[in-house]
């Protein structure tokens, strides 16, 4: 039998059917994950088209009359501005606020010593590990209107009438915010943890000895230090600008229709679009528009993050 | 190392905004829990509270006396995590496996079919439309097994770049020297070194099945004994939501209540769906957090 040699370099000759079968076992564990691509991410490309139709059951996906791109012109005379304008925003507001919070509590994990450690890096992962759907019923617990904790307990004791939380779309992208922190700081502090994790503490003891105070310390070594990784996960957040966390716009305010101009998100949108309004055309539309957007935005991400540091490109 | 003052101080300060950061997370966890166990009459009375006036485990026995759909929920949620790791698991290892050797051919291409639905994917419609025509998915168990869940390409890539880095090339060779075939390669020696990266994707998946609503919620409809417990918990959700909206107040829709579980009840439910992530978490939360800093930036 004939391999690779030592230095990993395959024999010119082994072409064909005979290096075909010796790599027939490898192929053979491939084709699973390959069928399955295949079928939920390739098969569905030409369903794109329906984009561009006028879509009824009878005639199908292929068979509907072309419309060109007239959905897309009444898309854009209509929601894709504040559906776009929703996602773009929480998710700009998101990347600001969650990634200042998880280097944050980064930062206090290194710097800690004391037993608790671990028992606070355990309690503020947790919440990432729960479902939306349970999210949701969490959230209830607190802004439910007739017997929910902050309208019995907390307004009473400050003296402030209830308020009507499902219905006021004011103060869901406080709570949407809010909730995004609550669920994703424990998750996004990780890869800052690790990172300070790797840095040579030879420049901490120099600075220690140079009388360097601890907040000197901090501003002064770990935060320039991570500037690199700041950058690197801001633009590759910024690459998924387009896509939105579906569970947290749906679930959390409870599908509640006078919040949607302030909780309705592209994914949500598309959601609602095909399942509850059976308004396939407009939900199709938005969806080939999310998904070019953020295909274009994405790659932008990455030639962005290759000009700055090649390691950390996806490609 | 002798504690400065300063020193002394930043700690006293770190440790009291850490604890307020893990008081938050879990405060909300812990009213779920105590509002199971508040008697129904106190919930509706008196709202969700830290302190009950009355403690009751009354939600819990109407769960498990009376609830043979949550029963049967919480089974489905069981069989689907279970089936749906082992399979995502092995068809995500050994893709990987399969493309990180460079010496396939073709195994560009693969790498690339891959890479890209990492990129660009259809989006809902015409996946929603790919399952329910062509794969007739709609009310049946593969509804909830088979869409986005089984593997993605992310995991994929993991897996891949833990076979070039962790598992040396050299010990594949000398393995096929010894006469083993390749997939006897595969399975003895590079799936035993690669143990810490499967068992994390195992995590991973299983999380993600365990936590999903999004499939049952949009391929199952009508066959409501398949039903996972998140959809079950999303579905009272909904009927009441419907019966808020669609009646002046509640008392006026006390009829149509009557056979939806009490407010306590939902509770208890909903504790009973976090309860499985809580009692692994503390096995799992270092190959969690391992598994996150191995995707690192990418992730």
């Amino acid at each position: 039998m004939k391999h690779t040699n030592a230095l990993g370099i395959v024999p010119k000759r082994k072409k064909g059917w005979s290096a075909f079968k010796k790599y027939l076992p490898i192929y053979f564990l491939a084709l699973p994950g390959l069928a399955y691509l295949f079928i939920n991410n390739y098969m569905p490309l030409p369903g794109l088209v329906l984009a561009f139709k006028n879509f009824n059951v009878r005639d199908g996906i292929y068979g509907s009359p072309w419309i060109g791109l007239k959905n897309f012109e009444y898309l854009f005379q209509n929601d894709a501005g504040y559906i776009t304008r929703n996602t773009i925003l929480y998710n700009l507001a998101f990347i600001v606020i969650n990634t200042v919070l998880a280097i944050t509590v980064a930062i206090l994990l290194s710097e800690m010593t004391g037993k608790f450690k671990k028992a606070y890096q355990s309690s503020i992962l947790l919440p990432y590990l729960i479902s939306s759907v349970i999210i949701a019923y969490l959230v209830y617990a607190f802004l439910g209107t007739d017997n929910g904790f902050v309208n019995n307990t907390i307004f009473p004791l400050i003296g402030k009438e209830p308020a009507s939380w499902y219905t006021e779309s004011g103060y869901w992208p406080y709570i949407l915010i809010f909730v995004s922190a609550w669920k994703s700081v424990g998750y996004n502090c990780i890869i800052f943890l690790a990172t300070i994790m790797g840095f040579d503490r030879a420049y901490y003891e120099a600075a220690t000895i140079d009388g360097a105070s601890k907040m000197q310390q901090i501003f002064r070594i770990t935060i320039p230090m991570l500037k690199g990784t700041i950058i690197m996960l801001t633009l590759l957040a910024i690459g998924r600008i387009f896509y939105s966390d579906f569970g947290l716009f749906y679930q959390v305010p409870r599908n509640s229709g006078s919040l949607y101009n302030v909780t309705n998100t592209i994914d949500t949108y598309v959601y609602r679009g095909l399942l509850e309004l059976g308004d396939i055309a407009m939900s199709s539309a938005a969806g080939v528009y999310q998904s070019i957007v953020g295909f274009v935005l994405i790659l932008g991400a990455n030639l962005a993050v290759r000009k700055l540091d090649p390691e950390n490109a996806l490609f | 190392m002798i504690k400065t003052r300063e020193e002394r101080t930043f700690q006293v300060v770190a440790n009291i905004i850490m604890a307020l950061f893990a008081l938050a997370a879990v405060i909300p966890v812990i009213l779920l829990l105590i509002s199971s166990f508040t008697s129904n009459e106190a919930l509706v009375r008196n709202g969700y509270s830290f302190i009950p006036v009355e403690w009751s485990l009354e939600n819990y026995e109407y769960v498990f006396l009376s609830g043979n759909k949550i029963v049967n929920a919480y089974g489905i949620s069981f069989f689907l995590t279970a089936i749906g790791t082992v399979i995502g698991t092995v068809i995500t290892t050994s893709l990987g496996y399969a493309i990180s050797r460079s010496d396939l051919p073709g195994v560009k291409v693969m790498t690339f079919l891959v890479f890209f639905t990492m990129l660009f994917n259809g989006g809902l419609v015409p996946t929603y439309m790919n399952y329910c025509n062509v794969f007739q998915v709609k009310n049946t168990f593969w509804g909830l097994l088979i869409p986005s869940l089984l593997m993605n390409a992310f995991n994929v890539m993991l897996v891949k770049s833990y076979f070039k880095t962790g598992v040396p090339d050299e010990i594949l060779e000398a393995a096929r020297i010894d006469g083993a075939g390749e997939l006897r390669t595969f399975a003895s020696i590079a799936v035993p070194m690669a143990k810490p990266i499967i068992a994390t994707i195992a995590m991973f998946v299983g999380i993600n099945y365990w936590n999903d609503w999004n499939n049952g919620y949009i391929y199952i409809t009508s066959a409501t004994n398949l039903y996972s417990i998140q959809n079950l918990l999303n579905r009272m959700q909904q009927n009441i939501q419907f019966l808020v909206q669609n009646n002046a107040g509640l008392t006026s829709a006390n009829v149509g209540l009557s056979n939806i579980p009490t407010e306590g009840v939902r509770m208890s439910m909903a504790v009973l769906g976090v309860i499985p992530i809580v009692v692994i978490y503390p096995f799992i939360q270092n190959n969690f957090v391992k598994g996150i800093t191995l995707g690192g930036v990418k992730g």
